[in-house]
């Protein structure tokens, strides 16, 4: 219990780090919290950065390499600051046969990236989900977390185009 | 202390309040429907009864999975029993003018369809009757009722004995018998126990556990609650899909009230007896839908899977003995529990017993949700249930299981859906997912898709899976684009022997099968692609 006083001060004065504590203290400072005050910094600033995986490696106790391998398994954790709209396309089996390749091509076409990628301009990132669980709706894709169903490539783009030019 | 008749009281006023309305309109608010619009439509309903001043004659509400998932959103109207497909916020008006009239033709979805008729229901039969986020509409519906008659009336021993009588097997996939496997955890002499909930259902194409969190959270607490009594733990832990946003905060949601109510907490309804359950939210590896990885994922680790034995019920979750089932374990033990493990038994086949659930996706007419006593025939769930084929195009193939399941074709649909049929056709029950296939996809394309998939998953502990699935992807891969020989093909074959007998975990020794099953049921197809394949053809003649 003694360390739960410790808690190391943050990389920086921004108030989310607060957050971030608060779940690390909720877990006793345990290293077996490692996954989930790893969730609550991607949910504060949109990634994990060396800075912030320096920081949870002091307060757990865990040694840096460890947060490294862990942040790096795991799919859902980005190591890359993210774009500034997000589309998910759901890659799983029922969306895979009512064409998602077809979405995949078209995005590669229009914006030169693959899934998992940012875009050049930091305005957009590609992202792969094996199946969101909504395959009644396939093929499935998200923009900005709205789930858009049974999809076109054009209703895809346009929607993207929107949510881009949106901004400017 | 919780009686009883606290528990009465809640199902009176809730049925009081259901029986003052003529009519009560449910929503589906699960994440497909959502997803099609349901919360605007939710919100049509509830503002055209305010205007139309019928508060006091109609309710409305948001529900959990009503089925068809491919009609989203859903709606249906009680106590009439009408079902409203593709409902869109315009169409409100039409329909309350339509109630204790004739129903609204156009959208509705006939009760008499055996979608609706040929389905049991147990797992489900809260979904898309109960507020999910309404913990009075579950106890209203007899929830939480088995566990106060476990506490108050059975010994752990009774309630073990109970499910072991069900002949339940796990249903995330493996089929273990549930109750052998309470029994060991039970009888280790261990202070320290834990009660793991799987629900990383990982499967694509996969989507019962993500219904039942979203639509009944509290079953599956209850069903947690009263395995923790019968194996002697007092904590509880449901690791969870990053993927699955709205089932996380339902469960959260869900765990909240209970503990008010306490249905969870220090002391159960007042007795000795405490559990808590706490959530872990998984990160996005496949992989951790296998027991011992999913462990090292709660440990805040990699999850990579380790050699069993010792199997998690001797040494688990921090080292301590643990019992590890799936959603849809954990929620039929309240049923069993109520109505005894005889009942639960009485249906299903010799060996599986009671109901699956089944996703039902790809290209059939009615895709969704559905349950069956498990020995229906693929045939009928495919054609009577799911309607048949959507489109002109006809049945190629049906995959179960997952990406590391099998696919079956049409001359195999007469198979009965049991643990041991489907593995003697080379595919496995899985968690229950069933992708329907027509004959525009090429096969040996899902099956290179299924191996990409198994190459990304692989967590690369142990180097058949790791390196064997890359090659196997490659050989696929090649094959697939023309460029293929007989030599690969059979390359390819040796390798699947290979890495299914030679991998740590069930993702390598299962990731196989895909290919395997369908170079059994289409290798003309795979042949046809080789560049070798007019020589090959001119052996079979000359043969």
């Amino acid at each position: 219990m003694q360390r739960l006083s410790n808690l190391p001060d943050p990389p920086n004065s921004d108030e989310k780090w607060k957050g971030v504590q608060l779940v690390m203290r909720k877990h006793g400072q345990s290293p077996h919290a490692l996954i989930e005050t790893l969730h609550a910094v991607q949910h504060a600033f949109g990634y994990l950065d060396r800075d912030s995986l320096t920081y949870v490696s002091d307060a757990l106790g865990v040694p840096l390499s460890k947060v490294y391998g862990v942040a790096t398994f795991y799919q859902y954790f980005t190591l890359k600051k993210p774009g500034t709209h997000n589309c998910v396309v759901c890659t799983g089996t029922a969306c895979y046969i009512k064409g998602v390749p077809k979405l995949v091509e078209a995005l590669k076409e229009r914006y030169g990236m693959a899934l998992d990628e940012v875009s050049a301009d930091g305005s957009l990132t590609l992202q792969s989900a094996c199946c969101i669980g909504t395959c009644g709706l396939a093929p499935i894709a998200s923009v900005d977390g709205e789930e858009l169903g049974r999809l076109s490539a054009e209703e895809l783009l346009d929607k993207l185009e929107e949510v881009i030019h949106g901004d400017a | 202390m919780v009686t009883l008749d606290h528990l009465s009281d809640i199902r009176r006023k809730v049925s009081e309040a259901e029986e003052q309305r003529n009519h009560r309109i449910h929503v589906c608010v699960a994440a497909g429907c959502i997803a099609a619009g349901s919360r605007k439509l939710l919100r049509a309903f509830q503002e055209e009864i305010t205007s139309r001043g019928l508060n006091d004659s109609c309710l409305v509400k948001g529900v959990g999975c009503i089925g068809p998932c491919a009609g989203s959103p859903a709606v249906a109207i009680e106590p009439e029993g009408i079902v409203y497909c593709s409902v869109k916020p315009e169409d409100v008006p039409e329909i309350m003018d339509s109630l204790a009239k004739q129903p609204v033709a156009r959208l509705q979805m006939s009760r008499d369809l055996p979608f609706f008729t040929r389905q049991k229901k147990i797992v489900l039969e809260n979904s898309g009757r109960i507020d999910p986020e309404q913990i009075d509409d579950y106890i209203a519906a007899k929830g939480y009722h088995a566990l106060y008659k476990v506490i108050s009336t059975m010994s752990p021993a009774e309630v073990i004995s109970e499910v072991i009588k069900s002949g339940l097997r796990g249903r995330g996939g493996a089929g273990y018998p549930t109750g052998l496997k309470w029994t060991t955890v039970a009888k280790t002499g261990q202070q320290q126990k834990y009660v793991v909930c799987n629900a990383d259902e990982g499967d694509p194409g996969a989507f019962m556990d993500r219904s039942v969190l979203e639509s009944d959270p509290h079953r599956v607490l209850e069903g947690m609650a009263i395995a923790g009594y019968a194996v002697g733990a007092n904590k509880g832990y449901i690791y969870i899909r990053a993927e699955y946003p709205l089932a996380y905060e339902r469960l959260r949601k869900a765990i909240k009230q209970a503990e008010e109510y306490t249905f969870l907490g220090q002391s159960i309804m007042g007795t000795t007896y405490g559990f808590h359950v706490e959530l872990r939210l998984g990160a996005g590896a496949y992989v951790c839908g296998e027991e011992t990885a999913l462990i090292a994922s709660i440990e805040g680790g990699r999850g990579t899977p380790r050699p069993r034995p010792p199997y998690p019920a001797e040494r688990g979750l921090f080292g301590k003995s643990t019992l590890i089932n799936n959603v849809e374990t954990y929620a039929n033990i309240s049923s069993i529990i109520r109505n005894g493990g005889d009942w639960f038994a009485s249906i299903g086949t010799q060996n599986s017993k009671g109901t699956k659930v089944f996703a039902l996706a790809g290209n059939v007419k009615n895709v969704g949700l559905i349950e069956v006593p498990m020995g229906e025939t693929l045939r009928e769930i495919i054609y009577e249930i799911g309607g048949g084929m959507e489109g002109q195009n006809k049945l190629k193939a049906v995959q179960t299981g997952g990406p590391t399941g099998g696919c079956i074709p049409e001359s195999e649909l007469d198979t009965p859906v049991d643990y041991e049929s489907l593995a003697s056709l080379g595919s496995i029950m899985g968690s229950g997912g069933m992708v329907v296939i027509d004959d525009s996809v090429s096969i040996v394309d899902i099956a290179r898709y299924f191996m990409e998939f198994s190459v990304s998953e692989s967590c690369g502990k142990c180097v058949p899976c790791r390196v064997g699935t890359t090659q196997m992807h490659e050989l696929h891969a090649k094959i697939n684009r023309g460029e293929g020989t007989k030599r690969d093909l059979e390359l390819l074959e040796e390798l699947c022997e290979v890495v299914k007998h030679t991998s740590l975990c069930g993702l390598g020794q299962s990731a196989p099968n895909p290919v395997l099953s369908t170079l059994r049921f289409f290798r003309s197809e795979y042949e046809a692609q080789l560049t070798d394949h007019e020589v090959l053809a001119a052996e079979g003649v000359a043969k």
